[in-house]
């Protein structure tokens, strides 16, 4: 299949950005979305021109290094799948395809495709963690956690952490994120003791990084390349309401 | 060069305890004089950086990637081994010991395995007091389920995404201590050479990824945690920017490479698609507890898999392997559906592929409870292939997808160079010839959280250091080298792209170093591998700018180091004139086709040294003594 690129070109922070149309033919309807980049990428190198910087790595949805928006929607438009697993035969042989980054203040551009996001780092480092010092421990088996807690806790720990949320949303709010941590560990016992610090400095950490609200738009939960539910941020807010009355 | 294990004397089971109390101790308040430098933040980097933090040293760590959440451990699927024997089936300390052992194919240090096994599950209840996820019964206690190669059920497990757990885990207590400041994170940096000073490991040179400059640190000890060499290959399981330049440079330093030619072939891959194709992509081999692997009896029957009658099927590894079945050791069922296929018994498209089928799991069990197991797993396989794996048995195909070989380390984990410890998959490690199944996870953050801080103790509590800055000539002379490689990549403008070469190394490596190796196919390897290297330096088109981000440079740099590191492999794997684990040579099978080892002659580590440019790498011997589990010809029948 061929198909008609229009792609987010920009050399740096602070230059200014465009879009440059390109053209791809022949690729397989089995190749994924990033393989016909890599096709698009050689033959520019062929030419001498500078590739397309694009950050990728697994290959397999679970790393979180690669993202952008096609066609107007994070990963593009199919569910619960990042970039990398998005496939050519999703789009019609001749279509034409946008691709720009992640569009958000906390994310500045660092060339094309490739945004910053270590916004997000200093999030969690400001208490996305138990404080389980090493080998200051107890057996693992001493503490049982009810199995629906578990379970629950699992799924908004499978978050991967490439920011679509943030890109999604038009508050570019990175609630979803910041909520699938909190919940994560607000639902083991184990991450009860520190329960009211760990939300209250991520939400501070949060706000500083230029991160804005939710207002339940809910375009987060549609675009996360791991369904993970709005039901989370619920839950953040209400662990962040009982840390500021207790 | 002399290889010194530093195995501790005594029983066995006392080695590592009386090794801890003979490690000399660095004094509380002197631990901040110290700075440790972390390459890489995997698994084993992470769990390292973050260990070393909390004790007090001043630790900086390095990572190309953007954070240490996307390092490649966390794309592991399966589970990490504990001999808890929460399953009350008979495990041990022992029993893992013994299995991973002869798993290995007894080219492992008992030594090294056997406190692998004693501190695995410390490291079961250090991710729990973490919030790791894993899978629980309805009592709320731990779950486990048995695992390729294992009798037992020992493999603890979040979903389908251990890996992901289990480094996020790490990740955390790493994100507390760089809040605390006792770990300084230098993100999208990548390590192109060490520093020596006096012989000791001193400091690293990297490039800024960003920027294009090439920056000094230097420190009293380096720790390299930067994972495997399988993308020699080029397609494998690895991620794509995972690579060996690190341990390589490091290896032309004067650290020696131990048994570079043990390569793992994973046996639960989806199949090559295409050309177009950039990498592999894994499945878990949980899918083997349930799912039941078959061809079809006749050759190029074309019929869809539904429309083959039970008795025109060949479940070829329950008929060859009796007791263990589908759950036969990764070597054995990969090398078994080369077999297949070679025979013209495979099946898809290209011929290169094996049903496994679920067809009767989900008789048995209900979709739904395959849905709990694999439900992630599925999902993967459907949105890659176009196919419901809960109506069409899945097609898969073995790929490289771990390497055992790495940089040689004694006891305490340290390298030939002093001051230079290497952790995870990048030293050559506890798992032989063959790694067994959720041993990977387990090994990393072992030598992350409980070895490495012990043993970097002893090294900064007794080295000499004399005072080191980065403005010193040592430093610049390897900054001068590096910046000449990278005019020297900018100005080369030929006409075949990084890409090309490296798919043609990947070609001639997996042709000829791969599943099957034979005398002929490696002596064309070492070959064509130099010839392919020379054409690299004189043809190859590197284009954007050096001070830039540029993907191309980096590439190029990695491409260039897997076309040295690839004839290592080969050299290795000639001179190994038997057959273990992942190392087939097919001139030396049993009758019925197994790996046929020859302990007499091969029982040693092989450990290379460089002997400088165009020089052929020496030899050295770590001589291999199984006190304790006696050398036998595996058998999983």
């Amino acid at each position: 299949m061929d198909v008609k690129l229009k792609i987010w070109r920009q050399k740096g922070p602070d230059a200014e950005g465009r879009f440059v149309n390109y053209e791809v033919k022949d690729v397989s309807p089995d190749a994924s979305f990033l393989e016909m980049l890599d096709i698009l990428n050689v033959d520019l190198v062929k030419k001498g021109e500078d590739p397309v910087a694009f950050d990728h790595d697994c290959r397999e949805g679970i790393c979180g290094s690669c993202g952008m928006v096609v066609d107007g929607r994070p990963h593009g438009p199919n569910r619960g799948i990042a970039t990398c697993e998005l496939r050519m035969r999703l789009f019609e042989d001749g279509a034409e395809i946008v691709a720009e980054p992640w569009r958000a203040k906390p994310f500045p551009i660092i060339k094309d495709l490739v945004v910053d996001r270590t916004a997000l780092d200093r999030i969690m480092q400001a208490g996305g963690y138990i404080s389980a010092k090493t080998n200051a421990i107890p057996e693992a088996n001493s503490i049982p956690v009810p199995k629906p807690a578990s379970d629950e806790a699992m799924d908004a720990a499978a978050c991967i952490g490439c920011g679509a949320c943030v890109a999604a949303c038009p508050n570019s709010s990175a609630m979803l994120f910041v909520a699938a941590k909190v919940s994560h560990l607000a639902l083991l016992p184990q991450g009860k003791i520190e329960r009211k610090e760990r939300v209250m400095k991520m939400i501070e950490q949060m706000d500083k990084e230029g991160f804005g609200n939710c207002s339940n738009n809910y375009a987060c939960e549609s675009e996360c390349p791991k369904k993970i539910s709005v039901t989370h941020i619920a839950r953040l807010n209400r662990e962040f309401l009982r840390a500021e009355v207790s | 060069m002399k290889l010194d294990s530093k195995i501790p004397a005594g029983p066995i089971e006392k080695k590592w305890d009386n090794h801890r109390f003979a490690l000399k101790l660095v004094n509380p308040a002197n631990k901040r004089k110290y700075s440790v430098i972390v390459v890489g933040t995997g698994l084993a980097g992470a769990s390292a950086a973050a260990s070393l933090g909390e004790l007090g040293y001043n630790v900086l760590a390095f990572s190309y990637h953007e954070s240490p959440r996307r390092a490649h451990s966390i794309a592991a699927q399966g589970g990490i081994n504990a001999p808890k024997n929460y399953s009350n089936d008979g495990d041990s300390v022992w029993r893992l010991f013994y299995d991973t052992v002869k798993g290995g194919d007894y080219r492992a240090r008992e030594a090294n395995v056997y406190r692998l096994a004693q501190v695995s599950g410390n490291i079961i209840d250090q991710c729990v007091a973490q919030g790791v996820p894993f899978a629980r019964d309805y009592a709320g206690y731990l779950d486990n389920r048995s695992f390729g190669g294992a009798q037992v059920s020992r493999t603890f497990y979040a979903r389908g995404q251990t890996g992901q757990q289990l480094l996020l885990g790490a990740y955390s207590a790493l994100s507390r201590q760089l809040r605390a400041g006792a770990v300084k994170f230098f993100p999208r940096r990548e390590m192109l050479d060490l520093v020596l000073v006096n012989g000791q490991a001193r400091g690293i040179v990297c490039r800024n990824l960003v920027t294009g400059k090439i920056e000094s640190y230097a420190a009293n000890a380096v720790v390299l945690a930067t994972g495997g060499y399988a993308n020699v290959f080029y397609l494998s399981t690895m991620a794509k920017a995972s690579n060996a330049t690190a341990v390589w440079r490091v290896y032309k330093r004067g650290a020696a490479f131990g048994n570079p030619c043990f390569t793992q072939i994973h046996p639960t891959c989806i199949p090559q698609g295409g050309s177009y194709q950039s990498k592999l992509t894994l499945m878990s081999e949980s899918l083997r507890n349930d799912g039941r692997i078959w061809v079809p009896k006749k050759k190029g029957d074309t019929r869809r898999p539904d429309q083959i009658p039970e008795d025109e099927r060949d479940y070829y590894l329950e008929r060859l392997y009796p007791s263990f079945g589908n759950l036969a050791p990764r070597d054995v069922a990969s090398r078994r559906a080369k077999e297949m296929c070679d025979k013209g018994l495979g099946v898809g498209s290209t011929g290169l592929a094996v049903y496994l089928d679920f067809a009767d799991a989900i008789k048995r069990l209900g979709k739904h409870v395959i849905e709990e197991r694999y439900g992630n797993l599925f999902d993967m396989y459907h949105e890659i292939t176009a196919e419901n794996p809960y109506q069409v048995p899945m097609r898969i195909y073995p790929a490289v997808h771990y390497t055992m070989g790495g940089l040689w380390v004694d006891y305490n984990l340290m390298s030939t160079i002093p001051g230079l410890f290497v952790l995870g998959e990048a030293n050559f490690s506890d798992h032989g010839a063959n790694r067994l199944g959720a041993s990977a996870l387990m090994q990393g953050l072992a030598d992350g959280y409980f070895i490495i801080p012990y043993t970097i103790g002893d090294y900064l509590a007794t080295a000499p250091f004399k005072p080191v800055k980065t403005d010193d000539v040592s430093f610049k002379e390897v900054v001068g080298g590096i910046e000449g490689m990278v005019k020297k990549f900018m100005s080369i403008n030929g006409k075949k792209t990084v890409e090309e070469f490296h798919r043609e190394l990947g070609k001639i490596m997996w042709d000829n170093v791969g599943m099957g190796r034979n005398k002929a196919g490696l002596l064309r390897a070492l070959k064509e591998i130099p010839a392919l290297r020379e054409e690299f330096w004189k043809n190859v088109k590197v284009v954007g700018q050096a001070d830039d981000l540029n993907a191309e440079l980096e590439r190029a740099g990695r491409v260039a180091d897997f076309l040295e590191l690839g004839e290592l492999m080969a050299t290795d794997a000639l001179h190994r004139e038997e057959s273990c684990g992942g190392h087939f040579r097919e001139e030396h099978q049993t009758d019925d086709g197994e790996a046929k080892r020859n302990d007499k002659k091969f029982s040693y580590v092989a450990a290379w040294e460089y002997a400088g440019p165009g020089k052929s790498p020496i030899l050295n011997k770590e001589p291999l003594e199984f006190e304790y589990v006696k050398p036998s010809q595996r058998s999983y029948k």
